[in-house]
């Protein structure tokens, strides 16, 4: 598996929940916890992500950043999978 | 402004053309606008005499409506763009939303409104029945135009430079009221000289977000209160400074005991009648207001103090005389004559009319 | 983006996905889940990947969408309900090397804005339209749009749209692809990632095509507006699968012949 990451910027996240339903690896979930707006906000709850992009692509505050594996690194990693 | 000098030789033309050849002069940017009667040379011109300037860069586009000639004014202004429309009293109703959306958006720009006899399709006759919309915003909220008001060919050519000079200044749409008949009779005319109003920079102006500057936003929408109160402030505040640009003209007003007050066409009729009267000894002086607004408030005020009353001539059903009213605050009485829906009083029904309410007066005062 | 971040085990990532530059810093007033934000999402992605930001002039009429501009680091203009087409208009006409664009929704583009919007087009006039439609006028309330479907209730259709009061949702795209003056019409969605991806192509051309003088480029976007329709934004996903791609087809309507 390729490894990745978001960040999720909790103050502008207004929890409507399209990443948590684009995410194909079900990593993203509601916090039981409020932002400053009174929304629950996102988080990533397990370490499945793979950088693949789809969530920050849906979410409508452009509140998430992805990070994933380096290229190089990438190709080394599938070659052992 | 100043009337410079100029050597061009005099030319036969059209009110409308006169404006339309002044526009070009005057390097317009873009003209938007849409047929209608009395006015329609306008644009005719334009599409005929711009192709021919191969020294000029200016767009001339026939729109679908008065509705989107408006707006296309009020994207060409809020980009930075010398621009301008015209049309007729039904059309000028349409442009009202837009109209409004300009002054609070504070883009320069030039509407010209050649009226016409109203209300409805009304007929194309001349009237100076728009005086109200042009002069109390037309459109909704508080907001005034700066309106010139033409009696002459002359003027018809004129005024477009210094509408657009008072528009730039003051950064607020500026209007020409005219009517059909200054839109349509040709007189002489000494063109106002080309290239002849120069450009300012615009900052605020939508040309693109460059790296040194914030991005530049126009925009009349102004949500919280707090905000838009702030705004309204500002307008009310440019309009005072405004009214330092007040222009009029006066006729025999030194001696006069009988104050003509009208502007445009009227101010044209009443220059017949104060010389008719002064044959018969009566002693009639006019006002012409040039800027209907700002108003001339203070000068007729003036002027109240040695007549003995006022009569206000227009083409409608009495507008500009609500000015003239409050301009002197029941001094002396002002008397109405006004005829409507295309037709034009003559001087000789005017004097007449003098005559009577001078009786009225005078058997009042035994 | 080139930021990178190290995790515990060692191992190096690189960002590849990060808020556009050219929005501002401005958090969006929009509901939770409304596609708006998502289209101004890819609006500036495009904008920063063509490197176009002193070069594009935005014009957001009324709508929930008119505010566009303190989102988008660009120039703009906002327009009155319905007439962005005339505005633009005006904007492109005297700086004809700009990039110039419309964000428009149905109730201002298909309805008010009727005429603006067809005249522009058949001008061909040199723009990118976007179109968004949710079927509804969100800003007012939720009120019935051109747009609204057949028996689908809002505000003022509180029983239903009916047809016979009220005639068909109007496919305006349809409409503006049989215009000469149109070279590129498209109808798009961003329910899901695949979909913002595809829109984000379209754009791309849209603004390229704009920059070769090919005329009118028209991007409907079929989206949400989970507080009209009274839905949680995951659930206007379903409704936009099972309810309105059916009436509003997605895909390219007119595509350049080349
Ligand atoms: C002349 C005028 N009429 C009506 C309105 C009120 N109004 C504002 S937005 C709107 C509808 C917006 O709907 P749409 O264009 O679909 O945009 P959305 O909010 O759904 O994105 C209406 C009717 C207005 N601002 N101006
Ligand atoms: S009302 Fe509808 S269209 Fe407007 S912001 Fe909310 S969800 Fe979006
Ligand atoms: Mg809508």
């Amino acid at each position: 598996m390729i490894k990745g990451t978001v960040k999720i910027d909790a103050k502008i996240c207004k929890g409507c929940e399209l990443c948590i339903v684009a995410c194909p690896q079900n990593a993203l979930a509601l916090s039981p916890n409020f932002n400053d707006k009174g929304y629950r906000y996102v988080e990533l709850i397990y370490d499945a992500c793979t950088g693949c992009v789809n969530c920050a692509l849906v979410c409508p505050e452009a509140a998430i950043t992805v990070y994933r594996q380096a290229k190089s690194s990438k190709k080394s990693q599938l070659k052992s999978e | 402004m100043e009337k410079e000098i100029r050597k061009e030789e005099p030319r036969l033309m059209k009110g409308n053309e006169a404006l339309a050849e002044a526009a070009i002069r005057a390097d317009i940017d873009a003209y938007f606008g849409y047929p209608i009667t009395p006015q329609s040379e306008v644009i005719e011109y334009l599409m005929r005499e711009v192709p021919n300037r191969k020294d000029k860069k200016i767009v001339v586009l026939q729109a679908e409506s008065e509705v989107a000639s408006i707006n296309m004014v009020y994207g060409a202004a809020g980009a930075g763009a010398r621009v301008m429309t015209s049309s007729s009293s039904p059309g000028i109703s349409l442009m009202q939303e837009g109209i409004s959306y300009i002054a609070s958006a504070q883009l320069p720009c030039l509407i010209v409104n050649v009226v016409r006899g109203g209300p409805g399709l009304g007929t194309i006759q001349p009237s100076q029945g728009d005086y109200f919309q042009a002069t109390k915003g037309g459109g909704h909220g508080d907001y005034h135009l700066i309106v010139l008001a033409p009696a002459s060919v002359q003027e018809m050519a004129d005024f477009v430079f210094d509408a657009f000079h008072l528009a730039e200044k003051y950064r607020n749409p500026a209007m020409i009221l005219a009517d059909g008949a200054l839109g349509q009779m040709m007189e002489k005319v000494v063109l106002p000289p080309d290239g002849g109003l120069s450009k300012q920079p615009k900052p605020w102006a939508t040309t693109g977000k460059t790296k040194d500057r914030n991005h530049n936003i126009i925009t009349s929408l102004f949500i919280q209160p707090e905000e838009m109160e702030k705004v309204n402030l500002e307008l009310q505040k440019k309009y005072e400074a405004m009214q330092s640009e007040v222009r009029w003209e006066e006729f025999q007003t030194d001696d006069a005991e009988i104050l003509l007050v009208a502007f445009g066409l009227s101010a044209r009729i009443c220059q017949k009648v104060v010389d008719l009267g002064r044959e018969k000894g009566i002693k009639i002086g006019l006002l012409r207001p040039i800027t209907l607004y700002p108003f001339p408030y203070k000068r007729i005020d003036e002027l109240a103090d040695k007549v003995e009353f006022i009569l206000d001539v227009e083409m409608n059903a009495g507008q500009m005389v609500e000015d003239v009213r409050l301009a002197v605050e029941g001094k002396v009485p002002v008397y109405f004559k006004g005829r409507m829906g295309g037709m034009i009083a003559t001087p000789e029904e005017i004097l007449q009319e003098i005559e009577a309410i001078h009786e009225k007066q005078n058997v009042l005062h035994d | 983006m080139n930021e990178k971040l190290l995790l515990d085990d060692g191992t190096e990532l690189e960002q590849v996905f990060c808020r556009p530059d050219t929005l501002t810093d401005v958090p969006y007033h929009y509901c939770p889940g409304c596609g708006h934000s998502v289209v101004h999402n890819v609006l500036m992605e495009v904008v920063d990947e063509l490197d176009i930001q002193d070069k594009t002039i935005g014009v957001a009429p009324v709508g929930c969408s008119v505010f566009a501009y303190h989102y988008m680091n660009i120039d703009m203009q906002e327009a009155a309900h319905g007439r962005a087409c005339a505005v633009a208009t005006g904007i492109k006409r005297v700086l004809p090397d700009k990039l110039v664009f419309t964000y428009q929704g149905d109730g201002d583009l298909a309805a008010i804005g009727t005429a603006e919007t067809i005249h522009t087009v058949n001008r061909g006039e040199n723009i990118l339209i976007v179109f968004i439609n949710n079927g509804i006028y969100g800003m007012t309330g939720g009120q019935m749009a051109p747009t609204t479907l057949p028996g689908m209730v809002t505000s003022t259709s509180p029983y239903g749209r009916d047809i016979h009061m009220s005639g068909y949702p109007l496919k305006i795209t349809e409409l503006a692809a049989q215009l000469p003056g149109a070279y590129y019409v498209t109808r798009q969605s961003v329910h899901n990632p695949n979909a913002v991806r595809k829109l984000k192509k379209a754009v791309t051309k849209a603004f390229e095509y704009q920059m070769q003088n090919k005329g009118t480029c028209f991007i409907e976007v079929v989206s949400n507006c989970p507080s009209g329709w009274k839905m949680t934004p995951v659930e206007t996903i379903k409704y936009l699968e099972e309810v309105m791609f059916p009436y509003y087809p997605l895909g390219d309507v007119k595509v350049p012949k080349e």
